[in-house]
This record gives structure tokens, C-alpha cells and sequence, in this order.
């Protein structure tokens, strides 16, 4: 691990002025990715903000009806809370679907939304990586790809976001409320917080440099019938191949958001609109664009199968 | 250790990219093992109890949880399998709530209680948790038993406060205490010889006798 400095944030404002007047400087919550990535030096930062002080760990009624929750709340907090496990309950089970319990337990909301892919490219620092390193290639699109992405990828990035967490919320419309250095606050539908690679695989996000994420508003509960259906390689702890966040209203209609697929969580309105049509049409149209590789092109016919369980669920 | 050129990339970067709050003086410090004294701002000062007992120690920014434990206070029950997260060797307890030691910052503890696995039990006062794996032979080499038992005290405890899990059938009900649960909740804690079946065994007399 490089060395850096090292300083405890105690007000949001601070925080972000420091992040901003600091070339290198990087927020600490969790650290569950970040050390981990400090480790291999793939993440290198010269000065480190803990935030862990800010008091951002509160889940409170926001104003239109839905709830805000705070950066810095666990995702264990986050899933036992049983405003999230009676009327959230895509979310409590996308969090319960993640990591294990001692990750549970450090990792925060904010940190779980932009905690970096796990493409064993970008991981290893002897390999090229467009995201790690920008314009040493991509060793993933020859190489071991099963996990990565299939839609949204580009010639220099097929990494798959691996969050659960933000596909669920992505399928609830939450939006991101943030703190810029300068003072303002501005509020990021989740839709639009996570950039596709293009050619630029290493900008992941549109946050500012400097910018602190400091809630995710919860629009208020829709109803219908609330599932998280994930499919990996191991029964726990393992990230997704393919993840299905569906809320499902009597009607048949609903929402549905994918993970495992793409370099963010997945959803696309006009495909789901076909849902009551049924699994191949939705998929049809949410993948229609999809580019897999030899490796990967199973994912096609698995969000397509796994959607089509979810609905079987929803019906029974 | 890091090789020579990545020592000079180091130093070229800090000077780069942060000139205000990295010396010269500081750089140098790199060339040092990680338990030398480091420069003053590449370390920092921090006080917690560890087991019931206070201890303040100024360490390295780069110290993990774990090192610190380990490396600084000696106490070496908690254990550094993959140092990633992965293995679940390295946990223990903060503020009661079960964590991979070895990936949070020592310096990001101030104030904060760590139970290691020498302050749950010792020999001839086991924890309740430490008996049952002898008993059910929860082991084989031992190297994960640490981890595994701080990770299951704190799990019983999470249980009761009704935290659910991915084994959990109905979200608004309290979960159960069924080999199903006991499982998908120890799945932070690896055990390479594969004692699991008598792991589970442990745990669950430990919560009937608790229940």
C-alpha cells in the first residue's frame, strides 16, 4: 500500500473542501473496497478523508412520503430496517443478496453505489486495463469474461457494475443528494449517476471531484410484489451473473432492473412496458443491443429465464 | 517491500500531486519498514480498548485493524488468511458487531471497543461459543476457529436484534435459528478443511442453550 495522510472529516462542509483542495484525496467510509484496492495498488490516493463522523446514518420520513437515507448508513442497518423490509422489501433483499455479514456490517449506502468493479483485469495490475490505466487496452475482451458485461460495454470496457444493492434501487427510482465543495447540493437520479464506459472507461460516475454523497431518497412506496432474484456461481457470497430487482403491480405490470449485465444498473422503460407480455419480450427489448462475448453470451438467456421465474413468483 | 522503481514512482506522485500536505521529509519515511516510526503526517494518534483495556498507539496511516492487533498488541488469536475479505480469518468484534479486521483502518477506531477472540474466553473460562467447538470438533488445523467463533457469537447476537438474512423466508417475521440461516450467515467465514457441518452443529447447541 502507498502511503498517504490521513485526516477525520467532522462537518459534510469540510469534507468536501478538503476532498476538492487536495490532488489525490479520496473518502473513506466502509473502506471495504477502497483498502482492498489500496492494497494492490490499484487505487493509489495520496490523503484519505474518513467520513465516518459526519452523522449521515439516520433513515428519516423525506417530505414527499418516501425515505432519505443517510451515506452512511451499513447495508445491514439498511436491510433490518423495517420501513425497507415492509415497503422496500426489493432493496432489503438485493442488500441481504450481497456480500457477507461482517462486509454488511462496514459497508455503507454511498459506498456501495460507487464501489468499483470486480473484472479481474482491473484488478490485477500486471494486466492492461482501460479503466485502471486509460489507454493500455482491455485484457478482458480476449480474456476470462464470464462475469462481465454484455449491454451498455464498449471496445475498450466490458466491466460490470457489481453492486445488488443499485440495481434495486434503480428499480425504485432513488435519487442521489449530494454536497458539492462550494457549498450547494444538487439531487442525481440514480439513472444517471453511473456513466457507460465509451472511451473513457476509468469516469465511472458524474460526481465532481470533491462532491459527497450524502443520502438516497426513496420516492414514496409503490406497493405491488417486491423481488430480488440473483443467480451466481456459489449459493452466498459471490457476486451476480445475472440479478433481477422486480416490483410487480397486480395489474402485471411493474419495473425491473438488471445487474450483472452492464457497467450500471440495467433498466430501460420501453422494455419493460412489455412486461406484461411476458419474460422473452421484455428481454428482447432491454438486451436488444447487447454485445457478448463468447464467454458471457449465456447472460442473454439467463436474464430472460430469470425474469421469467420472478414473474412465475409474482403470479403464485 | 516495495522495489526500488515503485519507491520512485511513489515519491514522484506524492510530490506531484501533494505538495502541501507531504514533506520530503515524509517521502523518506517510505523507505522505512511499516513499524518504524513514520513521519508525523503519514501517521496518526488512536485510542481504543481492545478487550476492556485502553490502549493509544500512533501508528502508520497504511495500519490495518488487523496488523495493529496483531502486529502492535500482540494479540495474535485473530488470524491473516487472504488479508482481501474474502476469508472471514480476521474477524472481530467492534462495538459488538462482527467485522473483517483487516479491511478498516486502525486509524478510523478512535474511541471505539474491539473484542478479539482473547477477550471473548481464555483456557479455563471459555466462552460458551469456544466450548461448543470443542466439544463438536469445529475444527480441524484451527486457523479459521478464531474468526469463525467471533463471527458466529456476533451472528446469535444478530439474530436476536432481528436482522434478517438471505435465508430468511418472510422479511416481517423474526428469522429462525435453522442450519439454512446458520449457514448463509457464516458464509464470510471460510474453512479450507471443511469442519463446517460440525461448525453448524456448534453454533446451534449454543443458541438452544441460549434460547
Amino acid at each position: 500500500m502507498r502511503a498517504f495522510s490521513y485526516e477525520r472529516a467532522s462537518t459534510i462542509e469540510a469534507a468536501a473542501k478538503a476532498a476538492a483542495g487536495t490532488d489525490g484525496a479520496k473518502f473513506i467510509a466502509g473502506g471495504t473496497n477502497l483498502l482492498d484496492l489500496m492494497k494492490l495498488e490499484v487505487e493509489t490516493p495520496t490523503h484519505l478523508i474518513d467520513v465516518n463522523r459526519l452523522g449521515l446514518d439516520r433513515i428519516e420520513p423525506a417530505p414527499e412520503g418516501g425515505l432519505r437515507v443517510g451515506a452512511l448508513v451499513r447495508n445491514t442497518d439498511l436491510a433490518a430496517d423495517e420501513r425497507i423490509r415492509r415497503d422496500y422489501a426489493v432493496l432489503a433483499r438485493a442488500l441481504l443478496a450481497g456480500a457477507s455479514g461482517q462486509l454488511r456490517n462496514r459497508a455503507t449506502t454511498a459506498g456501495n453505489l460507487l464501489q468499483r468493479t470486480r473484472c479481474p483485469y482491473f484488478y490485477d495490475t500486471n494486466q492492461p486495463c482501460n479503466k485502471r490505466q486509460p489507454g493500455s487496452g482491455c485484457a478482458a475482451l480476449g480474456g476470462f469474461s464470464r462475469q462481465l458485461a454484455v449491454v451498455g460495454v464498449s471496445d475498450a470496457c466490458i466491466a460490470s457494475h457489481p453492486s445488488d444493492m443499485a440495481v434495486a434501487m434503480r428499480a425504485l427510482d432513488a435519487v442521489v443528494e449530494t454536497v458539492r465543495p462550494d457549498g450547494t447540493t444538487r439531487s442525481i437520479p440514480i439513472a444517471d449517476l453511473h456513466r457507460l464506459p465509451g472511451d473513457t472507461p476509468h469516469v465511472e460516475h458524474v460526481l465532481e471531484r470533491g462532491e459527497l454523497i450524502t443520502a438516497v431518497v426513496l420516492p414514496k412506496p409503490v406497493g405491488g410484489k417486491h423481488i430480488y432474484r440473483k443467480v451466481r456461481d456459489r449459493a452466498s457470497y459471490a457476486f451476480a451473473l445475472v440479478s433481477i430487482a422486480a416490483v410487480v403491480l397486480p395489474n402485471g405490470t411493474g419495473r425491473v432492473a438488471v445487474g450483472g449485465v452492464a457497467p450500471k444498473p440495467w433498466r430501460d422503460e420501453a422494455a419493460e412496458r412489455e412486461l406484461p407480455n411476458g419474460a422473452k419480450a421484455v428481454t428482447a427489448k432491454l438486451l436488444a443491443n447487447a454485445r457478448p462475448t463468447e464467454q458471457n453470451a449465456f447472460k442473454v438467456a439467463l436474464v430472460e429465464r430469470a425474469l421469467s421465474a420472478v414473474l412465475a413468483e409474482a403470479r403464485g | 517491500m516495495q522495489s526500488p522503481g515503485a519507491l520512485e514512482i511513489s515519491r514522484r506522485d506524492l510530490l506531484v500531486a501533494s505538495a502541501a500536505t507531504v514533506t520530503v521529509a515524509s517521502t523518506a519515511s517510505l523507505s522505512h519498514s511499516q513499524t518504524n516510526a513514520p513521519a508525523a503526517s503519514q501517521s496518526t494518534k488512536v485510542s481504543f480498548t481492545v478487550n476492556g483495556e485502553r490502549r493509544e498507539l500512533q501508528l502508520d496511516n497504511r495500519t490495518t485493524l488487523l496488523d495493529a492487533l496483531r502486529e502492535h498488541l500482540h494479540l495474535t488469536g485473530t488470524k491473516k488468511g487472504c488479508d482481501h475479505g474474502q476469508c472471514g480469518a480476521c474477524t472481530v468484534l467492534i462495538d459488538g458487531r462482527r467485522v473483517n479486521a483487516c479491511l478498516t483502518l486502525a486509524a478510523m477506531h478512535e474511541g471505539e471497543g474491539i473484542t478479539t477472540i482473547e477477550g471473548l474466553g481464555q483456557p479455563g473460562s471459555l466462552h460458551p461459543m469456544q466450548a461448543a467447538f470443542v466439544e463438536h470438533d469445529g475444527f480441524q488445523c484451527g486457523y479459521c476457529t478464531p474468526g469463525q467463533i467471533c463471527s458466529s457469537v456476533a451472528m446469535l447476537e444478530e439474530m436476536k436484534v432481528n436482522i434478517p438474512s438471505h435465508a430468511t423466508g418472510d422479511l416481517l417475521a423474526p428469522a429462525e435459528v435453522t442450519p439454512a440461516e446458520i449457514r448463509e450467515r457464516m458464509s464470510g467465514n471460510i474453512c479450507r478443511c471443511g469442519a463446517y457441518s460440525n461448525i453448524v452443529q456448534a453454533i446451534t447447541e449454543v443458541a438452544g442453550r441460549k434460547a
